[in-house]
């Protein structure tokens, strides 16, 4: 295809995705370079029968006068990444000088808003997606030995996590979780213990949320298990058969085998995917004990007076920093497959 | 052979039926609860005293003089203003579908019959935007939205929209398009048309597989979109999902979780039943590439 018709017939979308995906991260960045504008303060005189007094407001007009001139706010360079609410390189030095042992110093760090959040966000990832995996094959293998008729049905069931959206998936889970529904009731029957809620405690909590991943996560991987597992080769399966293999032996050394690129390509999408976790903090109101990076942009976004561009966008670019690491081997298979293609 | 191999004992049958049906309640017991607990009042649904409440549904009998209500729905749909929500959502889905296939189909077909490398790496950097979380280009655009003044409304979300979906529809797209014999469109150069008449008379004809998979996750991304929706559009124009998460905490509706709860049935029933209907495309389509909507 000559190159004028090629750059026509893409104009459309690449225009779309520099315009809105390129361009917000770029603006995401020069935001993170600012930081909101002062306050401009006044002094005022009060004088009442009793005498005089000075007091300091904020003086409106000249704020909204700045404001006007420079709506980003001021030039704060890589301020806003040291800050306490991120990187915080001034406390941890602090505690680093200030604490005798690794727990004390670790305690400390760990309460810091980000790194409390980065805590939350690699846990999740790193706890649901080995689950995840397991759990979509053991499901994709016993799929594949129901009966066709039945197959359709039952794949239809279990893609449902799947499919709503993650703010509804947790809604749902946590109304039964919840110590008012079906499950987190029993369970205070079960264990006599009327205190007993998923609110109770923020291991709980963390573990509810995980279950919540694992639950949403396992579909995908089950379709993908179900899909390459139509691909195995048949004749390997029958010579181990007529040489006396059994069932398992037969999966564990022939189908595990074969699954094993797609499994790694599970994993990474999976990580990839629970790295940007937010919608369940919310559907589960855990906000108060599990903080995710992309919840920390969403609550800066939402900040009652005044949205904190600055903030935002130096946690955008952070979040964008790990994306990018966990990316990398994508990226590298993807490479090679089209080096391969060629 | 082949039927001795795959014969299972009684055994395996057996305990794979259990694992089965165990798999099933997991995944397809909350929602058939929660459609249950939609047509029972608060105080049953959320029961502080005994949560067979909601079984029997003993406080719905008092509260509305029958065990089943359909109070939550009526609320919502008009209080609530549910209805608009839905229209909303209506309005989003089918623009970013018909948009994003209409970029999309042009822009993969291109890059799936292009020879040079650039298209390479035009696809590597579609992969690398699709891996970027939404939240964090959102928190590029209020700025500039707001200063434009164009937020708040549903063109910028649906445009938006169509954008974040491009990469994954193009991939799709992209690796369908490899899959239709480049002789069809070839013979039809040769013969003397243009490429847009080769696209238009001869690829558009049979590329509906495709489109249909691809249309389906368009309409997943933004059917079920809530970080974009909560964040650029004002409450009045709400979809249906930061619709109900306002019913849960704002002060407007005084967190009604009854609206929420059957609000969440009236936003997931359609879903699933188009799920049901294209539930082949879907799985063809999270299966077709290297990526993942």
């Amino acid at each position: 295809m000559p190159h004028r018709t090629f750059f026509w017939f893409i104009l459309p979308t690449a225009l779309a995705m520099i315009l809105f995906i390129g361009l917000p991260i770029v603006s995401s960045f020069f935001q993170s370079l600012h930081i909101e504008n002062e306050q401009v303060l006044m002094e005022v005189e009060n004088c009442d029968p009793f005498g005089c007094t000075t007091n300091v407001r904020v003086d409106v007009e000249a704020t909204e006068k700045i404001e006007a001139e420079n709506p980003l706010g001021r030039f704060n360079g890589f301020g806003t990444y040291t800050d306490r609410n991120h990187l915080a390189f001034d406390e941890i030095r602090e505690a680093w000088d200030n604490t005798s042992s690794i727990g004390e110093f670790k305690d400390i760090v760990l309460n810091l808003p980000f790194y409390k959040a980065l805590l939350f966000t690699l846990t999740f990832c790193f706890a649901v997606t080995p689950p995840v995996i397991v759990l979509g094959f053991i499901v994709a293998l016993s799929v594949n030995t129901l009966a066709k008729s039945l197959k359709g049905l039952i794949v239809f069931g279990t893609i449902l996590p799947m499919i709503v959206t993650p703010l509804i998936g947790s809604l749902v889970l946590f109304w039964m979780i919840d110590s008012q529904g079906i499950i987190g009731a029993s369970i205070q029957i079960l264990f006599d213990d009327p205190n007993l809620s998923l609110k109770a405690s923020s291991n709980l909590t963390w573990i509810t949320l995980i279950i919540y991943g694992i639950w949403h996560n396992t579909p995908f991987a089950f379709v993908v298990f179900y899909a390459a597992l139509q691909t195995v080769p048949q004749d390997p399966l029958e010579a181990a058969y007529i040489d006396g293999a059994t069932r398992f032996e037969r999966v564990r050394f022939i189908v595990i085998p074969h699954l094993y690129p797609v499994a790694t390509f599970i994993m990474l999408i999976c990580l990839m995917d629970n790295f940007r976790v937010f919608e369940p903090i919310i559907g589960f109101s855990a906000e108060g004990v599990a903080q995710s990076l992309s919840w920390m942009i969403y609550q800066d976004l939402r900040n009652e007076n005044k949205m904190l561009f600055g903030s935002a966008g130096a946690t955008s670019m952070l979040t964008i920093l790990g994306i990018a690491f966990l990316l990398t081997p994508v990226l590298i298979r993807t490479w090679k497959e089209f080096k391969t293609e060629r | 052979m082949n039927q001795t191999i795959n014969k299972y004992s009684k055994q395996i049958i057996i305990v794979n039926s259990i694992f089965i049906l165990f798999w099933l309640t997991i995944s397809i017991f909350p929602f058939i609860w929660t459609l249950w607990g939609s047509f029972k009042v608060k105080a049953d649904f959320f029961s502080r005293a005994d949560w067979t409440y909601a079984l029997s549904g003993f406080n719905t009998l008092i509260e509305t003089g029958a065990t089943t209500t359909f109070r939550a729905y009526l609320e919502s749909w008009t209080e609530g203003e549910f209805g608009r929500a839905t229209m909303n959502t209506m309005i989003v889905t089918v623009s970013v579908v018909s948009i994003s296939l209409f970029l999309g189909t042009l822009g993969a077909y291109a890059l799936s019959r292009s020879t040079f490398k650039y298209t390479f790496y035009i696809l590597i950097i579609a992969l690398i935007f699709r891996a970027m979380p939404h939240i964090t280009l959102v928190s590029g655009y209020l700025f500039p939205f707001f200063q434009l003044n164009i937020w708040g409304i549903l063109p910028t979300t649906i445009i938006v929209l169509v954008a974040i979906n491009q990469p994954f529809t193009l991939w799709l797209l992209y690796s369908f398009f490899k899959t239709v014999p480049k002789e069809l469109d070839e013979s039809a150069l040769i013969d003397g048309c243009s490429y847009f008449q080769a696209f238009r008379y001869i690829i558009m004809p049979v590329m509906w597989p495709g489109v249909v998979t691809a249309g389906l996750f368009s309409m997943m991304l933004a059917y079920n979109d809530f970080t974009v929706t909560a964040l650029l559009l004002n409450q009045h124009n709400y979809t249906m999902v930061p619709k109900i998460n306002a019913y849960l905490g704002t002060v407007e509706y005084g967190g009604n979780y009854m609206w929420a709860v059957s609000s969440v049935v009236s936003a997931t029933a359609p879903l699933f039943m188009i799920i049901w209907f294209f539930q082949r495309q879907l799985i063809s389509g999270l299966t077709a590439g290297a990526v993942k909507g």
